[in-house]
């Protein structure tokens, strides 16, 4: 039971973390002022081509396949794959299962695999290629490896050295309902939850933010309509109102 | 013909390979920097001064406090630069799209690495990670040695944004090294070529320093030019009250080559279509330095110029000529700048390009074009940096590209286009923009030139280009200026308009040249 309660606080923690830390951040991004139309033309002049734009750059990467096709290739299975991935352990906290999870259950079975292939890939870059290697600090290796991790002890546990997974369920929908059961404590299965609760942690405070940081992005997310409309920052709307061209103006 | 080697172009591709990666092969003490007397017009602080008998500055006191207080100033008051600050995720797109590292190979001129010089001090001050566990994720502290690679390496950015183009989330080295260049302004390391020019716009209404009767003057020798070639009596009106436009321009086309064709060619299409215009010697410049060194401030103190001139004169329109990041600001930002311009024709976008007048004119059949005055030519187009991925013209996404290119081939016969990744948004900077176009940053210009170049050469060699036109006065005096390293001449530059001038033929024209043909024939 101490096991159960170690990884129920962890798990406590690392939830409260990165929700309310992706939301401070979040709620940062939203209340900065973009204070100039900067959109990287030729950029849409509807909001729906806005939403158009950003959907071709979250769900394909469409600058990203411009760019770098080997990068492409790898960032989007890895990327693809963790959402299959993903999605498929929603059964762990759903009950009763909804069966568009079921459904989906063979693909995310194997999709661990296209996952560690994609992280494989960019790790590989990262090490071979000399302007990568130049611009990466040890934390973006170890991130790779982190998830590279998570996913080989997940695949572990599935296909070598099997845990009682109802039983995973039943401490995590505990954990929901605040009702403590015991965990497993299978080795692997504990590697794969404590770095699980690791990425959840470094989430809002590393370069992850890159998940919700993209849909804030000027050079993305604006429309191109700036000789229609005006878009005053409220500290700019603030110089004008008190008749400055400088905040030091007397 | 410098002590430096010079890029190599072959024109084999028209793309240059990616180098590999080189060590501060571009070190150095950045552009000269701006003295406390000029920064002082600027209302930055001045609280610095020369270190006797040498060209180096002292910092300001208190700098790094005071650094580190205008970053976090700075990233409230932009979301662009508190945004790409964090989520950068290393992945390297940008790495090779650099013309500056292409052709430095100096890994600080790849657009992650130009970040990371701020990023790193970002997170260190600013971040739980950097704070704690700097070296993990390379965090560093501010020190002089820091502060000397911003300035020299902020200062090899042309704030062209290729790089945001093939960047995932469309980071934009382009604010970043502007919030670097504002911070640096704040401690002491303004750049003298960017503030001294900012300096004579304030004082005397534009970049070069010309007062108005000097422009008047010149003015009237354009216009004796003209009509010694033509025979047409066409105006260059200055400060004309009640005019319908105000044509905004940058100052190099008052004189330069070959801005001053492109001005001759705007005059000749307005006269040609009717258009009552006048030049304003108040606001006598298009170009707009505060955005090179990311001053809101100075950037709208210049922009209101423009207004004040278009409300003094009465005009209903205002119109820029060729310039890029001119245009950019005219396009983006004026509005929000120096607006609402209620006062003008609602009829007409605030701001028009010139382009945008000439096209339309030339579709209607309104100017009469003998396209054959161009044959000795074939041309191929650059597009300037920031009006194909900071602007727009006419009233669909992409009219930047379009709309040049279709001017250039209602007036020229031969026109091909260069080497697709280096056109339209995934054009190549010319080397000399964002404020680095002066004489003491003479080897990063050449070196960041050589993409172009390389393009150029490929079409010249193999599809018989002879002349490349440009839109911006930037562009244009750089490249006059850098292409004699790569082999080519210097006349081998042309202005859009210059093109569209040589094929008008204007009211009255013919019956002169039939009187100089009729004289030659009597002799
Ligand atoms: C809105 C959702 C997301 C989008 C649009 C997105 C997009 C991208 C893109 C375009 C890249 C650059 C290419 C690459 O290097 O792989 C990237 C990198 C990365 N993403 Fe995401 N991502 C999202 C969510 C996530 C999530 C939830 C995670 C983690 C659990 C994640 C982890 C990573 C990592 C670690 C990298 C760096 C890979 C490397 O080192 O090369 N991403 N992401
Ligand atoms: C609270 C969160 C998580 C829990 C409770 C959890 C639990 C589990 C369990 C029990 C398995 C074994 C499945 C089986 O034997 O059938 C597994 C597999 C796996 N996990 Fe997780 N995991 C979590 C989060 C993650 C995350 C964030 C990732 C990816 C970054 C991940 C990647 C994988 C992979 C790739 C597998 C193997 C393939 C599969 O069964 O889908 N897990 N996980
Ligand atoms: S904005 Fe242009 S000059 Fe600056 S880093 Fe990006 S590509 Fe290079
Ligand atoms: S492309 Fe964008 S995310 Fe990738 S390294 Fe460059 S700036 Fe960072």
């Amino acid at each position: 039971m101490i096991l159960g309660t170690v990884f129920g606080v962890l798990f406590w923690v690392a939830t409260l973390v990165l929700v309310l830390g992706i939301a401070n951040k979040v709620r940062i991004y939203w209340k900065t002022p973009a204070p100039l139309k900067i959109p990287t033309m030729p950029a849409p002049v509807t909001q729906r081509g806005v939403v158009w734009r950003m959907f071709k750059e979250v769900v394909f990467f469409q600058s990203l396949f411009r760019a770098s096709k080997p990068t492409w290739l790898f960032a989007f299975v890895f990327h693809m794959s963790l959402w299959l991935v993903l999605f498929r352990h929603v059964r762990y906290f759903q009950d009763p299962v909804s069966s568009i999870v079921l459904f989906m259950q063979p693909f995310g079975k194997y999709a661990g695999f296209a996952m560690i292939l994609g992280l494989a890939g960019l790790l590989i870059r990262r090490i071979v290629v000399d302007r990568v290697r130049y611009i990466s600090a040890p934390s973006d290796f170890l991130m790779l490896v982190l998830l590279i991790g998570i996913g080989a002890t997940g695949l572990m546990t599935k296909f070598v050295v099997h845990t009682d997974v109802l039983q995973v369920k039943e401490f995590f929908r505990g954990l929901m309902l605040f009702n403590w059961q015991p965990l497993p404590s299978d080795p692997i299965l504990l590697i794969h939850l404590a770095s699980v609760a690791f990425l959840m942690l470094i989430f809002p405070i590393s370069k992850l933010l890159h998940a919700p940081g993209i849909f804030f992005s000027p050079s993305r997310n604006q429309v191109d309509n700036p000789r229609e409309q005006r878009h005053l920052a409220p500290w700019a709307a603030d110089l004008e109102a008190q008749g400055k061209i400088y905040p030091d103006d007397k | 013909m410098a002590d430096y080697e010079i890029p190599k172009v072959t024109g084999e591709t028209g793309k240059l390979a990616v180098p590999a990666v080189e060590h501060d092969t571009m070190k150095g003490t950045g552009p000269w920097i701006s003295k406390p007397h000029f920064q002082k017009e600027m209302h930055f602080p001045t609280d610095f001064e020369q270190i006797g008998g040498t060209t180096k500055y002292t910092l300001v006191d208190n700098w790094k406090e005071r650094a580190l207080d205008k970053l976090d100033d700075l990233r409230t008051r932009y979301r662009s630069l508190q945004v790409y600050l964090d989520i950068c995720v290393k992945c390297g797109a940008c790495t090779d799209k650099c013309h500056y590292f292409i052709g430095t190979a100096d890994a600080k001129n790849m657009p992650v690495a130009r970040q990371d010089l701020l990023r790193k001090v970002y997170r260190r001050y600013f971040t739980f990670a950097g704070k704690y566990f700097p070296k993990l994720v390379g965090a560093v502290d501010l020190t002089e040695d820091v502060v000397d690679d911003w300035y020299n390496y902020y200062h090899q950015c042309s704030q062209c944004r290729r790089c945001s183009v093939f960047c995932p989330y469309g980071i934009d080295t382009a604010e970043i090294s502007m919030a670097a260049r504002e911070i640096l302004d704040h401690i002491g390391r303004g750049q003298k070529y960017c503030t001294e020019i900012m300096g004579k716009v304030h004082k005397i209404g534009n970049n070069l320093g010309l007062p108005q009767a000097a422009l008047a003057d010149t003015l009237e020798g354009l216009e004796e030019d003209v009509e010694w070639e033509t025979g047409a009596k066409v105006k260059f009106p200055l400060d004309k009250k009640g005019a319908d436009i105000l044509l905004i321009t940058p100052s190099a086309d008052f004189f330069a080559e070959p801005h001053v064709d492109g001005l001759m060619g705007y005059a000749k299409v307005f006269h040609q279509a009717g258009l009552d215009w006048t030049l304003s010697s108040y606001a006598s410049e298009g170009a707009n330095f505060g955005m090179f060194i990311g001053s809101y401030e100075n950037m709208r103190r210049i922009a209101l110029r423009i207004r004040k001139a278009a409300q003094d004169l009465g005009v209903k329109r205002i119109v820029f000529g060729e310039c890029g990041h001119a245009w950019r600001v005219a396009y983006s930002f004026l509005n929000t700048l120096a607006g609402p311009f209620d006062f003008l024709d609602p009829k007409y976008p605030v701001p028009q390009h010139v382009l945008e007048i000439t096209w339309p004119l030339l579709q209607a059949g309104k100017l009469n074009i003998d396209k054959t005055r161009n044959d000795d030519k074939t041309l191929t187009f650059h597009d300037s940096c920031n009006i194909a991925r900071g602007t727009r013209m006419g009233d669909k996404p992409g009219g930047q590209f379009d709309i040049p290119r279709n001017v250039i081939k209602a007036v020229c016969n031969n026109y091909v286009d260069m080497n697709q990744d280096t056109t339209h948004d995934a054009t190549f900077c010319c080397g000399g923009g964002g404020g680095i176009l002066t004489d003491d940053l003479m080897e990063i210009r050449v070196k960041g030139a050589a993409p172009r170049m390389e393009a150029l050469k490929n079409v010249t060699e193999n599809q018989g280009v002879t002349h490349m036109a440009a839109i911006c006065a930037i562009c244009k005096s750089q490249f006059t200026k850098v292409i004699p390293y790569y082999g080519f001449t210097m006349d081998q530059i042309v202005s859009v308009h210059q093109l569209v001038s040589n094929a008008l033929i204007l009211e009255g024209q013919l019956e002169y040249e039939k009187i100089e043909r009729d004289e030659d024939d009597f002799y």
